[in-house]
């Protein structure tokens, strides 16, 4: 009792303070896979049922409004590429490096955490699929939260409004760059160190500021909902809804940068360089 | 030997159900604070089977179990490991006089020891900084209480039927 006690103490603390229990994290996940998957059925099968129920008019009427959708997304693509050529022109012009597009893998949700207060999901992408701890993921709207353990089948997200979640913005309007945690409550994020200066309103639109090196720069976070400035204290205190759907999507994106590339390329070069 | 090979699957079936049942997703128009009103079914089940069988469920396998619910709620290795530990050894001290209480008796055990284990869980993830203390700590030991006697039957019909021992 008391060696078990002892040593699940011991296990505790490495846990906490290193990753060399992440093999054995994975392993024993490797036999808890089948659960994580049956756990999602209830959902599955209310799903199906919707699905059932639907009628042909429901359907059709779906269909009309995303194929225009479609057809205005389409437009703004067209009107992408071309700003994506000029903008690369004019950095070219500038001699700064070029912004790289990002490559990206859909998953899909399995399972959630089932304790509330820990704002984690389970997607069914793995080390199979190269997903590696601390990449981006994404949803149709927005930065969703970043993986956070991999196993073979499936992977852990750690959503952006957890409460041991921070990420670095920046406000669009202003350029003001700011550090949003996550509050702990669904759909929420407190923005840090806001100062009694700062040109910060409620309506503006937060991006990743790219800053800290593990989200990708320009996609959107979250929206200011409320700032009250209160003479007296050092900081106003500010809080932001997630653009991304947190708790409703079950499609996600997984980011893969080629930030990674980027970084050896350069290596090789300044290689180059020096040898040259 | 064909009892005691059928016997073990008995158990092992009833642990995966009752970790299957503690991650089950509800789905989406359930309000998610009712994630609070979780009982812990696997601790229900460990209880049950150290009751009814005490020289088959060791502190080994509890702990073993415990590694398992660790991975599957992702929190540090060892946490429900030393939850169940504790959880089992009271138990097991208590089994001869829980085999005598009614099953509303039972109950009341069974709400003392979630919550102790709810409180370690709590003390654990506080030094580590993760939680904050509200009362939504103490309704999964409600629920657990209220969940007993049916958890109880339910085992308890499983044994006598497939003759586990």
């Amino acid at each position: 009792m008391l060696g078990l006690c002892i040593l699940s103490i011991c296990l505790m603390f490495v846990d906490h303070l290193s990753n060399y229990l992440d093999d054995v994290r994975a392993s024993l996940s490797a036999v808890i896979t089948p659960i994580i998957f049956l756990s999602d059925y209830p959902n599955k099968t209310v799903e199906v049922v919707q699905d059932v129920f639907v009628s042909r008019a429901e359907l059709m009427g779906k269909v009309g409004t995303l194929e225009q959708k479609l057809l205005l997304l389409n437009a703004k693509t067209e009107k992408m590429a071309a700003l994506t050529a000029e903008n690369r022109r004019l950095r070219d012009l500038l001699g700064s490096a070029a912004k790289l597009q990002d490559n990206v893998l859909v998953a899909e949700l399995v399972g959630l955490n089932p304790d509330p207060n820990r704002h984690e999901v389970i997607i069914d992408k793995g080390s199979r699929d190269d997903v590696f701890v601390g990449q981006p993921v994404l949803d149709a709207n927005g930065l969703l939260g970043q993986v956070i353990e991999v196993s073979p089948i499936v992977s852990r997200v750690l959503l952006i409004s957890d409460q041991t979640h921070g990420i670095p913005v920046q406000v669009v309007r202003s350029n003001l760059r700011l550090i949003a945690q996550g509050a702990g409550v669904s759909r929420q994020l407190e923005l840090m160190h806001v100062q009694q200066t700062a040109d910060i309103q409620v309506g503006d639109l937060l991006v990743s500021s790219g800053l800290g090196d593990r989200f990708p720069v320009g996609y959107p976070v979250g929206t200011v909902t409320q700032i009250e400035f209160e003479p007296g204290q050092p900081f106003a205190k500010a809080l932001a809804a997630p653009t991304a759907l947190l708790d409703r999507s079950r499609h996600v994106l997984l980011v893969f940068t080629e930030a990674k590339l980027n970084g050896s390329l350069q290596t090789s070069v300044k290689q180059a360089l020096k040898d040259g | 030997m064909d009892e005691k090979s059928s016997g073990l699957w008995v158990i092992a079936l009833s642990f995966i159900i009752a970790m299957l049942f503690s991650v089950v997703s509800l789905p989406e128009f359930v309000p998610w604070e009712l994630g609070y009103l979780r009982p812990e079914w696997v601790v229900l089940v460990l209880v049950y089977w150290v009751v009814a069988l005490p020289q088959r469920i060791g502190l080994v396998l509890a702990w073993v179990i415990g590694l398992l619910v660790d991975v599957l709620s992702g929190s540090l290795l060892g946490q429900h490991g030393l939850v169940f530990i504790i959880i089992v050894y009271i138990t097991a001290s208590l089994y001869q006089r829980l085999r005598m209480f009614a099953v509303w008796q039972q109950s009341l055990i069974v709400f003392g020891i979630v919550s102790l284990g709810q409180l370690v869980d709590f003390w654990i993830e506080n030094i580590v900084g993760l939680a904050r203390w509200d009362l939504w700590y103490l309704f999964p030991a409600i629920m657990s209480a209220f969940m007993w006697p049916w958890v109880f039957m339910v085992l308890r019909f499983l044994r006598r039927f497939f003759r586990v021992s």
